[in-house]
């Protein structure tokens, strides 16, 4: 088990030594990077959209619900709203769910394309197929998504105020003092790093498990689901570090 | 002229080409026969560098393939080109920018150029009305001509064929069979084909290399396939009920 781990370890470091080499043809490369942004990026934003409306909104909610104090004041509940979007929901939070419907999305696509011999031809011509595949992802996904990030966190916001708007239970003014509450401009900086630390991880690991040999159809459907595990432990424990890194 | 010598390859503890060595001859087509599971595919790939090998040497003209750096045995590899058993089409690109596919990487031509290239492949293999067809909308047949036309695009010097006709009609099959023999002796090229098709063998095999169990059993051509005296060779090449009918009143 433990020499397994080293050697898909030491192969996905080999893989990447194939995909972080020049590109054949620039021209290629770039256009290539549109279609993936296009693929991976701009068709997750109406899924983004609706988690974080709801999300924002699920959260003024819950934390109105829990501060009834009155001697805590009600504009932090916008404060609340913000810190939890921006620190962990924009982020973390977003980039699981990317992993689940951009990761699947490429481990597939490649496992499709290893086992029906799609990578084998491109080989055979001799184009290094891991840098066609591969890097024009990872190049569109890290930075594609940190601008996800920031629109999940505006509609995040956007969503408290809807339901403050709609059920009154705190008054807007309140809502909109705690958004600009202590605010530190470095928690955007830092929830932008983990997210271009999240894309790769995501396009990486996903690329890598539809890379690996297949022998038949199920294991492109193992290598999803693998993938995904392995992304989300991956995605938890590095932000665990970032986090202490750059908060601590 | 691709010679293959004392080659030896293994999955895990199953040995799959045990010592084989065979030379392929230049402009011809040479066909690898043998029952499924025979190591022909292995042989292929590995003769076409898909596959490594554990021992032995693989020589095209004089040159061995693995003493080769990464950008000469990439020159090596512009020779050559491929037809995948399911034809290996890119399901995102039509057939037109299927076979332009290899151009679009290694030429600086114009895309006029690029396109009038693959257009005059599309039309070599009778297929310029599907140019614009997406692979999920072509026939099996028409997917394995779109992938001829592929594998000639850049003028190969070395064609390889993965089971060319299988899964397609008879008739269809010997059109793909006659279509890879025509382009070979049009091009001069080396055509490798791997195969358990004995109307393929019958229809263009120039040079026959039977395989069983990993092993070469059988080296000879297409007029003297019916006369040996190699038992696995014959349990091969008699095996359907219509070939045992041929030979009995031999």
């Amino acid at each position: 088990m433990i020499k397994k781990t080293f050697e898909l370890i030491g192969e996905y470091f080999l893989l990447m030594k194939q995909v972080f080499t020049k590109p054949e043809k620039w021209r290629i490369f770039w256009k290539q990077c549109l279609v993936e942004t296009e693929k991976l990026g701009l068709s997750s934003i109406p899924l983004i959209g609706i988690i974080s409306i709801a999300i924002g909104a699920v959260l003024v909610i819950q934390t109105a619900y829990n501060i009834e104090n009155p001697f805590i004041p009600k504009m932090y509940v916008g404060y609340m709203v913000r810190e939890s979007l921006i620190l962990e929901f924009s982020c973390t939070m977003v980039a699981l769910i990317l992993a689940g419907k951009v990761g699947s999305n490429i481990s597939s696509d490649i496992g499709t394309m290893r086992l029906t011999e799609q990578i084998d031809a491109m080989e055979m011509m001799g184009i290094n197929s891991a840098n066609y595949l591969i890097l024009p992802k990872v190049v569109s996904v890290c930075l594609f998504n940190p601008l996800i990030m920031l629109f999940s966190f505006m509609i995040g916001i956007v969503g408290g105020w809807l339901i403050v708007a709609l059920t009154g239970m705190i008054t807007l003014s309140q809502y909109s003092t705690g958004l600009r509450f202590a605010f530190d401009g470095f928690y955007i900086v830092y929830a932008l790093v983990k997210m271009v630390f999240f894309s790769f991880i995501i396009v990486t690991v996903s690329a890598f498990y539809g890379y690996l040999p297949k022998e038949n159809s199920l294991e492109i459907g193992r290598a999803s689901t693998r993938s995904i595990v392995a992304i989300c432990l991956l995605i938890l424990i590095s932000d665990l570090m970032l986090t202490q890194l750059m908060l601590n | 002229m691709i010679s293959v010598e004392h080659i030896y390859k293994a999955f895990g503890e199953q040995l799959v080409l045990d010592n084989v060595s065979v030379e392929f001859e230049e402009g011809k087509t040479n066909l690898i026969i043998g029952a499924s599971g025979s190591g022909k595919t292995v042989l292929l790939k590995a003769v076409a560098g898909l596959h490594s090998i554990d021992e032995g040497n693989i020589f095209y003209d004089d040159t061995e393939i693995s003493t080769l750096g990464s950008k000469q045995r990439k020159e090596v590899y512009k020779q050559m080109g491929m037809l995948f058993q399911g034809a290996a089409l890119f399901d995102f690109a039509t057939a037109r920018e299927n076979v332009r596919f290899p151009l679009d990487f290694f030429t600086d031509w114009s895309l006029a150029e690029r396109n009038e290239r693959a257009d005059f492949c599309l039309e070599r293999v009778n297929l310029i009305e599907a140019c614009d067809k997406y692979p999920s909308e072509l026939s099996g047949g028409m997917q394995k001509r779109v992938g001829i036309a592929r594998a000639i695009v850049m003028n190969p010097r070395y064609l390889f064929c993965d089971e060319p006709n299988s899964g397609l009609d008879p008739q269809t099959a010997i059109l793909i069979d006659h279509l890879i023999s025509d382009l070979t002796h049009e091009y001069n090229m080396t055509t490798i084909i791997n195969t358990h098709d004995m109307n393929s063998v019958m229809a263009i095999g120039e040079k026959l290399v039977f395989l069983h169990q990993g092993k070469k059993e059988w080296e000879g051509c297409k007029n003297t396939v019916l006369q040996s005296d190699n038992e696995y060779l014959n349990h091969f090449v008699f095996a359907s009920e219509m070939a045992r009918l041929l030979k009995e009143p031999r």
